[in-house]
């Protein structure tokens, strides 16, 4: 094998509070190359700009209470939905697994001291950063009303908002997600400790290196249209505008090619993250490894197959919408799989339902629903149907929100002892998952129902019928809001407060539980070496000698 | 106030759907049984600190893992076969289906019957007959729905899409832009109202009698100046637009295409986009020089002319022998309107026989 010097062996001298957190200047964060704190500033950021997004997503839901226009304009209202829609996607869900979780752990679980290129790590993050800004400076000076997808040609040649310099900041933004990418994919291939061989790292890992291909892969396309769109809105190219022989449906194509692999982006982090929670407090091997592993990968590459499902109205031949349907029905498969292996690592296991665990069953039960509701859009004659109505709404959201969102709150608290050196109160961390799970399905369920009831999405005023359902979600959104508050608020609070965290107090298994908490500058003091798969939690005998064995089965095989 | 789970059913092809929904309404079900029910068990059971036997011997694992991603893929098979099979039906509209235009700007739906009535986002439709209607815009990309229909599809600029049902129960309901096409999109609704068949036909007669499409189309036609190079005298070579709807049009560079809207459209408006093979691209653009509605009753008339007769001419015999069969579609003739002088002898442009593809409406000589 071939490791770089970073891995090898060699002995740190150990130093009384060397931990990665010690020092307090300024310049210590923003010129840092320590994943670790490249990960909070991360954190931050994501955080900033979820906060932007929710706000506006809590004005669309208050004007929805009544069928009229009554807070905002309807101009207004359309801003407020592009604004939600590009700060969430491209701000928030697909940079938060990725570039807080996988920045902070993915070196740890290897067993690395930082990621194979720290520097161009920073960078990423600082182009993260100037991307976000030049997108909330587009949105401060006038703001967007095309909607998050910039569907032309109202894009290009009709709307009157700030739609360069809102596509600038994307852009920008997307060679973070490309560097990360590139930075975590040969992360994992070069900087893996002695003995972790690809089959004994954990499924976080394999969920991270699969988002890394998409965003690799599926982020230059999106940098390409979006340079066509602007150039079509400043030069008038003639690419996408019919009346000079452009296709406006091309720009879907290329939107599409990468907008649905993101989708993927956002929930395989997530995936990996219930996959460690599961074992972790089911105290049991994951069952079926490989296939959970060699679903990820299977869900990445068939990613790029299927875009075109979300243009089956769009006037595509009828035999492509055949080819991208089945496609569609083939990225069920392997999720279906997961669901499936981690339900079966429940069977005997002895399960604690601490926050993390929480949140990882709220993350079975809405990825669930969304991975059912995904069949219903699959198929054809009723995504014809439902296509820009509610129910996709609901059905992206409980994929966004209810997988990704719920997988990066689990990983955030089951980490966050690691990550500060502090626990936060359980109590009231159980009272938060609960309070999220039950907020997100009122919100987002009756949007199934006027959806298939024909409630067009991205409407201001709508016809009275829908009322009583749009008054079942805003309610439903402000418990969401109470949800995310919570965790905000005693996250803060443990900072100072909460109990020192041990070095590994959930008795997890993985390379990231060896070390301290908070981790030191350098994660070990000595590179472990691996010896043995992932999760290998102890192997329960006969019911009262269950504590009494270690953590091999009698003949010695995993189990 | 009542909360259905499933709108109206107001067409032969809405309940088609709703078949396929409930379907996957029942499967889903089914899936979340047996995901969310051994869930919930072994929770319960296999909580911590709760004394069972948790021993157990990892035995037929790998049976397990190919159960549960074989049936997942048959499942998955049956369910898009029944979401496509409606979708197909969906998208062919029989042939003897009425023909309605719909032209969509930001904000308003523009709707022209085919004996010429003209309504804004109001749609009239008989009820049990089958109607397509074709469609456009004039702006931005919008999107035709009408729930209890079940039926959407977008409306593009510079190009042409349909859409079709069989209206089956007499009612008014909503039509919505489901595409975001601008500040007013929610605003871009109207009612559809279904009919039966002889009020429809009495409701036709009511308001301003527009002219129909056809002759309409047959009017702008001359003003337009069609008539100068593609009838008559070929002072001009032009192609023969006689029974050119429906069939396969040879082009530069060795291919064809199939003479839809698309290619008529396309034909008037970037006349550069595919030149007819043995022609000089003379044609200019009429684009800015007529608007959606002119266009698609332009459109309409040449569908009238001699549809699937490629050659004969209108108004009389006097064909001259050229039809067009086979991969001979490149003998054309100029269009024959009836109150022009007869038309000439045959236009042969070079005789090469036409590149690959069988024609439509022709059999081979």
């Amino acid at each position: 094998m071939n490791h770089s010097e970073l891995t090898q062996p060699v002995d740190l001298p150990a130093r009384e509070n060397d931990s990665y957190l010690a020092k307090h200047t300024v310049r210590s964060w923003l010129l840092t190359t320590d994943h670790k704190r490249i990960a909070i500033l991360y954190l931050l950021s994501i955080l900033f700009f979820f906060l932007i997004a929710a706000i506006a997503a809590a004005i669309i839901r208050i004007e929805l209470v009544t069928p009229q226009e009554d807070l905002i304009g309807a101009d207004m209202y359309n801003r407020m939905f592009t604004l939600h829609g590009v700060l969430m996607v491209w701000f928030f869900l697909i940079p938060a697994a990725p570039t807080v979780l996988g920045n902070f752990i993915l070196p740890l679980m290897l067993g690395a001291r930082d990621v194979a290129f720290p520097r161009l790590n920073l960078l990423s993050w600082y182009l993260f950063i100037t991307g976000g800004m030049v997108s909330l400076y587009a949105i401060l000076v006038g703001g967007v009303d095309t909607g998050w997808t910039f569907y032309t040609p109202y894009s290009t040649t009709f709307t009157n908002g700030h739609l360069v310099t809102m596509v600038a900041g994307v852009f920008i933004a997307g060679f973070s997600s490309i560097l990360s990418g590139l930075n975590f994919i040969i992360t994992t291939h070069k900087l893996r400790a002695p003995g972790l061989t690809w089959f004994r790292l954990p499924l976080f890992v394999w969920g991270l290196y699969a988002t890394s291909i998409i965003l690799v892969l599926a982020t230059p396309v999106l940098a390409m249209v979006l340079v066509l769109i602007a150039a079509e809105r400043l030069w008038g190219i003639g690419i996408f505008d019919p009346a000079k022989g452009g296709d406006p449906v091309l720009f879907q194509h290329l939107f599409w090619f990468y907008s649905h692999p993101a989708v993927y982006i956002m929930i395989l982090p997530g995936m990996g993250v219930v996959s460690e929670l599961i074992p972790c407090f089911a105290r049991k091997r994951i069952f079926g490894y490989k296939f959970v592993a060699a679903a990820s990968v299977a869900i990445a590459v068939f990613s790029f197959l299927v875009w075109g499902h979300h243009m089956f109205v769009s006037s595509q031949s009828v035999y492509a919408g055949f080819m991208f349907s089945i496609l569609s029905y083939m990225v069920a498969v392997p999720s279906a799989i997961k669901v499936f292996n981690w339900t079966a690592t429940l069977y005997k296991g002895s399960i604690s339902f601490d926050t993390p665990m929480l949140y990882a069953l709220g993350f079975i039960g809405l990825f669930t629903m969304g991975g059912l509701t995904g069949l219903f859009v699959a198929a054809i004659a009723v995504d014809v149907h439902v296509t820009d109505t509610y129910f996709i709404v609901a059905h992206f959201h409980y994929i966004m929100v209810g997988g990704m969102v719920l997988g990066f709150m689990g990983g955030l608290h089951f980490w966050w002892p690691k990550i500060t050196g502090r626990m936060y109160p359980e109590a009231i961390g159980r009272l938060a998952a609960l309070v999220t799970f039950i907020g997100f399905n009122l919100t987002f369920f009756p949007q199934f129902v006027m959806g298939y009831l024909g409630m067009p999405r991205r409407y201001q005023v709508y016809p009275e019928e829908f009322q009583f359902y749009h008054i079942l979600s805003s309610a439903g959104a402000s418990i969401l809001g109470v949800g995310y508050l919570l965790p905000v608020i005693y996250f803060i609070w443990s900072l100072k407060h909460g109990p020192r965290a041990p070095d590994n107090p959930w008795s997890a298994t993985g390379l990231e539980w060896t070390t301290a908490s908070p981790p030191p500058v350098h994660n070990f003091h000595q590179i472990p070496v691996v010896v043995e798969e992932a999760y290998q939690y102890p192997v329960p005998a006969s019911p009262p000698l269950e504590a009494a064995l270690p953590g091999k089965s009698q003949k010695g095989e995993p189990l | 106030m009542t909360f259905p789970l499933f709108p109206e059913q107001a067409s032969l092809g809405a309940r088609e759907v709703d078949y396929v929904m409930l379907w996957l309404i029942g499967i889903s079900c089914f899936f979340l049984l047996v995901t969310a029910g051994p869930i919930a068990f072994f929770c319960f059971r296999y909580r911590r600190g709760n004394q069972v036997n948790r021993v157990h011997i990892r035995k037929g694992a790998l049976a397990l893992e190919f159960t549960w991603t074989i049936i997942p893929i048959f499942v998955a098979l049956g369910l898009f076969g029944l979401g496509a099979s409606a979708y197909f039906r969906q998208r062919h509209p029989p042939e003897e289906a009425m023909e309605l235009h719909v032209v969509g700007k930001q904000w308003m739906w523009k709707i022209q019957h085919p004996e010429g009535k003209r309504e804004i986002n109001e749609l009239h439709l008989p009820e049990g007959v089958a109607v397509k209607l074709l469609m456009t815009s004039e702006d931005v990309i919008h999107s035709f729905f009408v729930p209890s229909f079940r039926v959407k599809q977008d409306v593009l600029p510079g190009r042409y899409t349909t859409i079709w049902m069989v209206p089956s129960k007499p009612g008014s309901y909503h039509l919505f832009c489901a595409e975001f096409c601008g500040t007013s999109h929610s605003r871009m609704i109207g009612r559809v109202t279904i009919m039966p068949r002889a009020e429809y036909q009495a409701w036709l007669l009511t308001g301003e009698q527009g002219e129909s499409p056809v002759a309409a189309g047959a009017r702008l036609f001359r003003e337009l100046g069609c008539t100068g190079c593609h009838v008559g005298s070929p002072a001009v070579h032009a192609p023969n637009l006689n029974g050119l709807f429906g069939s396969v049009v040879p082009l530069e560079g060795g291919t064809t295409t199939l003479a839809d809207e698309r290619y008529l459209r396309d034909s008037i408006m970037l006349p550069n986009l595919q030149i007819v093979h043995g022609y000089e691209a003379l044609m200019p653009s009429y684009q800015g020089k007529v608007s959606e509605e002119e266009l698609m009753a332009v459109i309409t008339y040449l569908k009238t002319l001699g549809s699937g007769k490629r050659g004969e001419r209108i108004g009389g015999p006097g064909s001259a022998g050229a039809v067009e069969a086979g991969g001979e579609a490149a003998r054309v003739q100029p269009l024959h309107l009836d109150m022009r002088t007869p038309a000439p002898a045959v236009v042969q442009p070079d005789g090469a026989p036409a590149a690959g593809g069988p024609a439509k409406g022709g059999t081979p000589p």
